[in-house]
């Protein structure tokens, strides 16, 4: 078992419940715990560095995460289908997807649509679903891992990142430098490596300041697991199930004004054939 | 080559060589083909111009009502020859906003049909975040629609499908996908690159289409059908599609495949034939 930051927030956020892994999967933990007085099952994916597959060690979501977290979402889905709806509470701090030869031939691209698929489908069966960034949610790691939650959440802190791509590797593609690719996400929004820049489109619920990150105080734990618990209230207490709210935050309204004049225009023309 | 064979290759049209809306007209039925939000409205990406690049008019994409044999359909055609079949934020909007839409029109008892002709990198670079948060919004559209009609994939080449949009075309209920695609989440080069050349050498083509390649696709069961690049037959599969009785989807297949993974030794970089013994029809599951 390595420290992460997935992993001390998802045990801090838990606690007393006990975090453990799912499935005999090390890279997939959670908890059935409370939060706010109403059952909740903690999420996360974390770093596994004895993983038989050497490219999903350091908390990657590769063939065998897609597949364990769609497998404890689906569990969890079925066990709540006659009663009251868990909360689902996915903290994310993921790097990437596994980039291997052995994941493309068996499949990430299925296992990472299995989880998406799970998770969509606890939304729209009346899970709260809630994203806690506290680290990394990178590319297709993120869409198969907390893009499809009803709120996102994050922690304003410079190593909590959401991205298409490493800064690295578009550095390399676009020959930049570093500091240029930093330099480009002033101006380039969209390509902004700055979790202050990305809660401008409107795509967060809320970005959490003061917060230790790497360590921090029971009172930080306290204020975010409130922040969650109360998001997860709203979205219960709305009945809202789709991602549409998305696109209705004032920050949304500029700065996703294409999405939304498209969408507009596309039911104006829409019409049946 | 008997001469019914001659003729029959002869009168082929090939639909890798078509463009995304000549793809998209070559899909719904004769003369019903109507696009949406096209080239004339000008509704371009707002944040390529900054950084330099010219914006093509429809961004893209191409939203093609009309309808399939008889029934309405909507067409979303990805341009592979437009910034690599790239998806920033208003083409991945047209995707989701039109997947949105046949959503509502199934809600109110129309069953429109809908079909994407995906021919994609995945999310385009210079729209990174906003490319990607497009795409979630395409993946819960796509999972909304599912309980309510037959969501029809196609990848025909000669880019294929990577990125975010190979986990939307892993979502829909039925992938057509030709030899001269190729599918998954990572491109090669994108490997190479991230876990170096020991790893995966990009310039080994043989290697790549036989691991991620249409015809092994086919084989382990990742796509439905296996179709020639025959704009005809493309718009045969597509209708049999919609008419095919509707098996459990593969992403709910979750144990399944858990124990196709568990069967396999990473360590030994398994080759293609092996694959098809794991995850094939003829497999053990």
């Amino acid at each position: 078992m390595v420290a992460s930051r997935g992993r001390s927030w998802i045990e801090a956020l838990a606690s007393p419940a006990r975090v453990v892994c799912f499935d005999a999967q090390p890279s997939v933990v959670f908890a059935n715990g409370s939060l706010g007085g109403s059952n909740a099952l903690f999420v996360s994916v974390v770093p596994d560095p004895s993983s038989r597959f050497a490219r999903a060690r350091n908390g990657e979501v590769g063939v065998q995460e897609g597949w364990a977290v769609a497998q404890l979402v689906r569990d969890t889905i079925a066990a709540d289908r006659d009663g009251s709806r868990r909360s689902i509470i996915a903290v994310v701090d993921v790097p990437g997807q596994a980039y291997g030869r052995v994941e493309e031939s068996a499949g990430i691209h299925l296992a990472c649509a299995a989880a998406v698929h799970a998770c969509a489908d606890a939304r729209l069966a009346g899970h709260p679903v809630i994203a806690l960034l506290v680290g990394n949610a990178m590319s297709g790691a993120f869409l198969a891992f907390g893009y499809q939650a009803n709120r996102i959440i994050a922690l304003n802190d410079p190593q909590v990142l959401v991205q298409a791509m490493g800064r690295q590797s578009a550095a390399r593609i676009t020959r930049r430098s570093i500091a240029e690719v930093d330099a480009l996400g002033e101006s380039a929004l969209p390509m902004s490596y700055r979790i202050d820049t990305f809660a401008r489109f409107g795509l967060l619920h809320a970005l959490i300041e003061g917060v230790d990150a790497d360590a921090p105080s029971a009172a930080d734990v306290d204020r975010v697991r409130k922040m969650v618990a109360t998001a997860s209230d709203e979205v219960r207490a709305s009945g809202r199930k789709d991602l549409g709210h998305r696109l209705e935050s004032a920050a949304a309204r500029t700065m996703r004004h294409a999405s939304i004049e498209v969408r507009r225009r596309l039911a104006e023309q829409w019409q049946d054939p | 080559m008997s001469a019914a064979h001659e003729q029959a290759f002869a009168l082929r049209r090939s639909f890798i060589e078509l463009r995304a809306r000549e793809r998209a007209r070559a899909i719904l039925d004769d003369a019903s083909f109507r696009e949406l939000l096209g080239p004339h409205e000008r509704l371009k990406s707002p944040w390529l111009p900054p950084q330099g690049i010219v914006a093509q008019a429809d961004d893209g994409v191409v939203v093609a009502r009309g309808t399939i044999a008889g029934a309405p359909a909507v067409v979303l055609a990805i341009e592979g020859a437009y910034q690599g079949g790239s998806l920033g934020e208003v083409s991945g909007a047209k995707i989701a906003g039109a997947l949105e839409l046949t959503l509502a029109d199934h809600r109110r008892g129309v069953a429109t049909r809908p079909v994407l002709l995906l021919e994609t990198g995945g999310v385009r670079l210079q729209e990174a975040n906003l490319g990607l948060a497009a795409i979630a919004e395409i993946h819960a559209a796509i999972v909304e629609l599912l309980p309510h009609v037959a969501v029809v994939g196609v990848i025909a080449g000669m880019i294929g499908c990577f990125g975010g949009m190979s986990l939307a075309a892993a979502l829909c209920s039925h992938l057509i996908i030709t030899r001269q695609a190729r599918f998954g989440m990572n491109g090669p080069e994108v490997i190479e690159q991230e876990a170096g050349i020991d790893e995966l050498c990009a310039a080994d083509r043989r290697l790549i289409w036989s691991l991620i390649g249409g015809e092994q696709r086919f084989q382990t069961g990742f796509a439905d059908a296996l179709v020639d690049d025959d704009a005809e037959a493309i718009a045969r599969a597509v209708r049999e599609a919609f008419v095919a009785p509707r098996t459990p989807s593969r992403t709910l297949q979750i144990q399944r495949y858990r124990q196709c993974i568990a069967s396999i030794d990473p360590g030994a970089a398994p080759g293609a034939a092996e694959l098809r013994a794991v995850f094939g029809h003829g497999g053990s599951h």
